[in-house]
This record gives structure tokens, C-alpha cells and sequence, in this order.
């Protein structure tokens, strides 16, 4: 384990460009990033701000088109499809917006499946999936499929299976954006919970409450350009409850 | 990971359409299967209605026609003499001159067609035990010195089948051409329409009914030993065409021995299955086109879900394999009800076939031909998901996220 306050994630004079015919779109356009070890990051901007396209780059979705990124050590922007696949599997957990569930497995194999792709023995699986269904608290609802639980309900699975391989890194992209406030503020409350197991959470939002309520730093986009770094100097004590209901 | 049960579960979940497209694959394997089923126990019909399983046996016939009815448009008939020139060959063990001639058959007021088979008087044993291969169920076979009696085939005892409305029994009459004669045996069970229906009579009295002198419908030779068939073969048909004064390519006559009647029957046979063979593989290649559609399209529709598979760690080559095996299920789903419904069909096939021949053929199960059928659909279908595959694999992780 690396210790806190290591720098885990580096963006370095990063650029991702989309050639559309004769036009180029500079969706980022030269941004530096620096993540340590251990805190909670949110990177703000208005929709088009080139933020998505930051987090994708940072998860070693896609690849910059200029810079170099170094995730856990590891320089990812000259790593080929399949090295990547398996940087992502192991170092990186997502959670999305829709949350992105496969709808023909339940919720037990949807969050057994990031380790089914790292072949994983059984034995293993079946204890760590049992462990991480009480910690989103959905061992009644291991055997549903994702059409038959809630949205919340749906959210925590994906996070139980962002969490499958415990990656040190959870990349969040606008993961309250389709939730209503409270079940939204259940889920933020897991992210902080994780952030305070030791987690590096990196979040993409648009709403600055969230932002300023959760982040220790948040980068503020536009036009594909860091505009401003604002941090947090003392870190908020709001109370960490157990989430339930929905 | 475990690619069978994800490919399972995905396969669960497919519509209509999907399974319509395997009606290619279900329809060539079925063919395959029923047609091969069906063949093979063409061929042990066909070769127990031949006698063919009697290896050492000869048949010559006059006419050069190797199955029209004996006697049947020859000009130059055989004849008696023909048969002691023959039974002088040093590797013929012995040889007989046959007659099959239908006439009227009579018995309770109920007139019948019916073919009699002739006896040559000092061959009984030979007849029955070597060339005919027959066994009497009840009553006796005919011996030496018997006048005006007769010995039917099995399928003339059952009065609700014989078409007589009665039993025929050993110790009744029947009229032959007008002529009483007295059965006394039955035979038992042949498989084979030539003995089962048929009235074994002596030569000579055969000749009486129907006025025949020395004429005979074709010659059966025994040859002293497996070995000496192809020397036989050639000394008779030498002989053969010395005394009809043909050349060689010119005969009258033929000389058939049983390897190449079986021959005959698998040649043709084996055209039969060629044929189908050839219609089988149009459908399961239309079957395939099928699967690499809905394969396709199911690379499309699940666009998302192999933008979530990779954001989570799935590499290029676990999502290929996801789709290939996949698409091996839709083709192995498509052979196992072929292959079912292939077994169903043959299987009424070869009861048709007992039924109509009066035959006892076992189902000739082939395991062999049901584990490379199946073994040969899932492989079909795996290969037509190559490229569906390939696409789903070179997705973009990003672009397919957005669907």
C-alpha cells in the first residue's frame, strides 16, 4: 500500500483532441492534474467543459492525444487496448451517471463480474461478493435484476462493483445526476465513507454544492482549460450515517 | 471468466427473431441426421432383400438386366443345359436352375395373384440351407418324392393379412392355376418379400402348370470358397458367352455376384445422401448468414454493454470471446433440435420401412454421426460470430459507453 499523500494519479500538460472533418474540437486542451493518495477530487465545469472527457482520460478509457498520464505509477498513456483493460480491472473503479449495470445478470454477478475478467477463483468471489453486498446493504436483493431495484438500489450495486477488485482508485462521473436529493446524498455519503477507508475518489459534477460539501480540491473546467483550483482546508465533519431505504 | 453461463444467460433473453434464424441450421442438421439415419437402414433392408449377406452365391440371368422381373422380355433364355455347363466349373461347389413364375392362387373361394419359386428335384438341402437359407415354422419343408404339395412363405399363414380371410395351415389345399396341391409347412419370418410371399413348388410341377420345358429364369452357383468369386465370376461369364456366341462387352446375360449388388444399392444409396448432403449444406449455410445477422445485431443493440464490460477490465480478446461463444450456443441450439427432431424422423422411417417391407430393422442409432453433428453446429455457429465478434471487440470503450 502506498502512503497517503503519494501522488497517484498525474496529468501531465494533457490534450485530447476529435478531428471532425476540417474542424478540431480540443475537448482538453493542455490541463495538469495532480491527485494524491487518499483525497477526494471534483473536477466542476458547465456541460462541453471537457470534464467527462478528463475523468475517461484518467480512468485510461481513452487515451490523451498529447501528455502523458501516469496512474498508480504507471505510465498509461502509452499502454496498449489490452494492458490498459487490465490497469482499468484492477487499479480503477467506475461509477456512472446511468449506472451502467448489465441488465441480463443480477445484482450478485454484476458486481462478481470485474472479477470474473481478472479470473478471480470462485471461492474468492463468493466471499467477496457476500462482503461487499452488506457493505452497500443489498444482500436481500442479490438475486434481482437491475430493472427490479431502484434507482439508489442500482447506484450502490454499481459502486459494490466498482469496489469488486478494491482498486485504490474510484472515478465518479456525475454519480447523483440521475438520483433525487436524498437517495443522491446516500450515495454521496458511501463516497465519502470509501474517501475515509483510504479511497481516491476523483468526481465529476456540475453542481458546485456537492463539490464544495464533499471535495478536499476541486478543478474547475471550461473550454476543455483548467480555470481555477479551489481547496478545502479543513475537511468537512458532516456525520457519516448508514444508508438505508430509498 | 466463465463465458458458457454469460453466453447462456444472454441467449435466454433473445426474441423471436433470433431463434427464427436458426431454422437454417435446424433444418440442415435435421436433414442430415434423419437422411443418414434413414440410409442406413435402407441398406440393411435392402441388402437382406437381396441376400445379399450370402456371400459365396452367383446369379446369372439372361437379358443383361440386372433387376427387372426374371424372365421378363428375354429373348435368349437360360436353360437347363446351361445350368450342368455351369455346375462343371471346377470352382463351382454346385449350381441350380430357378423358376419364378406368378399364376392364380386360390384358397377359401378367394382368388389371388401369386408368385411360385421352383425347387429343382435333388437340391432341397441346398436350396434350404445354402442358397434360400430357410426354416420351416410349422408342418415340413418339401422332400424327395413329394407330388402335388407346396411350401409357403411365412406371410401366407395370418388369415386377417394373407388376403385369403382364413389361416393357410399345413395339411390345406390351395388351387394353383386350377391345380390342388397340399401345403406341408409354413416358413418361418424372412424379412425379405421374395420368400415371405412366396409358394416354393418343384420344378417339374412348375413347369407343368405353367408349360414350360426346359427354360429356366436364372441360375444361383455356389462357389466352393470366398477366394475363387472373382475366378468363378470370369470362368462364368467365359463359358457364358461361348455358349450364347456373344463378345466380350456384347452380353445377353448377366453375371452378378453379391459384393456388386450391394455395391449397386450403396452407389445409389450413396447418390441419395450426396443429394441431401448437398441440400443440407444450402440450409445451414443460409443458417448461417442468419446467425451472422443476429449476431450483428446483437453487437449493436448490446453497443453499451461492451462499453460497461470494458470500463470494468474486460480486454479486447475476453469480449470477443464472449460473442463467439455466444454465437457457437445460437448454432449449437439450432443442431440439438435438429439433431432431435432428425432422430424422430428417422426413427418413424424405419418403422415405415418395416411396416411396408414386412422387415424387422433395428433404429440404426449413430452416435458418432449425433456427436460430430453437434459438435459441427456449435462450431458453424461459432464461426459465423467471428466477425460480429471482432466488431464488438475493437469497440471504443468510450463511444460505446455513450451507446
Amino acid at each position: 500500500m502506498k502512503k497517503k499523500g503519494e501522488k497517484i494519479i498525474i496529468l501531465k500538460n494533457v490534450s485530447k483532441y476529435y478531428y471532425m472533418g476540417e474542424n478540431v474540437v480540443k475537448a482538453v486542451d493542455g490541463i495538469d492534474i495532480t491527485v494524491k493518495k487518499g483525497s477526494f477530487v471534483a473536477v466542476m465545469g458547465p456541460s462541453g467543459s471537457g470534464k467527462s472527457t478528463a475523468m475517461n482520460l484518467v480512468g485510461s478509457l481513452d487515451v490523451p492525444t498529447y501528455g502523458h498520464i501516469f496512474l498508480d505509477g504507471e505510465n498509461i498513456s502509452e499502454m496498449d487496448e489490452s494492458d490498459l483493460a487490465q490497469l482499468r480491472g484492477k487499479h480503477v473503479g467506475f461509477i456512472f451517471q446511468q449506472f451502467n449495470l448489465i441488465p441480463t445478470l443480477t445484482v450478485k454477478e454484476n458486481i462478481m463480474l470485474p472479477m470474473s475478467l481478472q479470473d478471480i477463483d470462485e471461492y474468492e468471489k463468493e466471499k467477496r461478493v457476500m462482503e461487499l453486498l452488506k457493505k452497500v446493504d443489498l444482500l436481500d436483493r442479490a438475486k434481482h435484476y437491475p430493472n427490479q431495484i431502484s434507482g439508489g438500489q442500482q447506484q450502490r450495486v454499481a459502486i459494490a462493483r466498482a469496489l469488486a477488485n478494491d482498486p485504490p482508485v474510484i472515478l465518479a462521473d456525475e454519480p447523483t445526476g440521475n438520483l433525487d436529493t436524498h437517495t443522491g446524498e446516500i450515495v454521496m455519503d458511501v463516497l465519502k465513507s470509501l474517501n475515509d477507508e483510504g479511497k481516491t475518489i476523483v468526481m465529476v459534477t456540475h453542481s458546485p454544492e456537492l463539490a464544495k460539501e464533499y471535495a478536499d480540491i476541486v478543478y474547475w473546467l471550461k473550454d476543455g482549460k483548467i480555470e481555477k483550483i479551489t481547496t478545502k482546508r479543513s475537511k468537512s465533519m458532516k456525520k457519516v450515517g448508514k444508508w438505508k431505504g430509498d | 471468466m466463465n463465458y458458457f453461463r454469460f453466453a447462456f444467460r444472454n441467449l435466454r433473453k433473445k426474441g423471436v427473431r433470433s431463434w427464427l434464424t436458426l431454422l437454417g441450421i435446424f433444418i440442415g442438421i435435421l436433414a442430415v441426421v434423419s437422411l443418414i439415419t434413414l440410409g442406413n437402414a435402407m441398406k440393411v433392408a435392402v441388402t437382406s432383400q437381396f441376400g445379399a449377406e450370402n456371400t459365396e452365391i452367383i446369379t446369372i440371368q439372361a437379358g443383361g438386366l440386372q433387376y427387372g422381373p426374371p424372365g421378363s422380355f428375354v429373348t435368349n433364355p437360360l436353360i437347363t443345359e446351361d445350368v450342368e455347363a455351369i455346375n462343371k466349373i471346377s470352382s463351382v461347389e454346385f449350381a441350380v436352375g430357378r423358376n419364378i413364375k406368378t399364376g392364380k392362387l386360390e384358397y377359401n373361394d378367394i382368388l389371388g395373384i401369386g408368385s411360385a419359386i421352383s425347387i429343382p428335384e435333388g437340391y432341397e438341402k441346398e436350396i434350404y440351407e445354402v442358397i434360400d437359407d430357410i426354416e420351416v415354422e410349422y408342418g415340413r419343408l418339401l422332400e424327395s418324392g413329394d407330388s402335388g404339395k407346396v411350401l409357403l412363405g411365412h406371410n401366407f399363414l395370418d388369415g386377417e393379412t394373407n388376403g385369403f380371410e382364413k389361416d393357410i395351415v399345413p395339411g390345406r389345399t390351395v388351387l394353383i392355376n386350377d391345380e390342388n396341391f397340399a401345403v406341408v409347412g409354413i416358413l418361418k419370418k424372412k424379412g425379405s418379400l421374395l420368400v415371405d410371399w412366396t409358394v416354393y413348388i418343384y420344378e417339374d410341377e412348375l413347369n407343368d402348370l405353367v408349360g414350360n420345358e426346359d427354360t429356366v429364369d436364372f441360375i444361383e452357383a455356389k462357389i466352393k470358397s470366398k477366394d475363387l468369386m472373382d475366378k468363378a465370376e470370369e470362368e462364368i461369364e467365359k463359358l457364358m458367352r461361348q455358349r450364347r456366341d456373344v463378345d466380350v462387352g456384347n452380353e445377353d446375360f448377366s453375371v452378378t455376384t453379391p459384393e456388386a449388388t450391394l455395391e449397386t444399392v450403396n452407389s445409389v444409396l450413396g447418390a441419395i445422401q450426396a443429394f441431401v448432403i448437398i441440400i443440407a449444406s444450402i440450409s445451414i449455410f443460409v443458417g448461417s448468414i442468419g446467425i451472422v445477422n443476429t449476431m450483428t445485431t446483437s453487437v449493436l443493440e448490446r453497443t453499451k454493454e461492451i462499453g460497461i464490460m470494458k470500463s470494468i477490465g474486460a480486454t479486447n480478446s475476453q469480449i470477443f470471446s464472449q460473442f463467439f461463444i455466444e454465437s457457437g450456443f445460437l448454432g449449437l441450439i439450432g443442431g440439438i433440435f435438429g439433431v432431435l427432431f432428425g432422430i424422430l424422423i428417422g426413427y418413424a422411417g424405419t418403422l415405415a420401412i418395416n411396416n411396408w417391407l414386412g422387415s424387422d430393422i433395428g433404429f440404426q442409432f449413430d452416435y458418432i454421426l449425433i456427436l460430430f453433428t453437434l459438435m459441427g453446429s456449435f462450431l458453424i455457429g461459432a464461426v459465423a460470430g467471428i466477425t460480429p465478434a471482432m466488431q464488438a471487440a475493437k469497440k471504443n470503450p468510450v463511444e460505446a459507453l455513450h451507446g
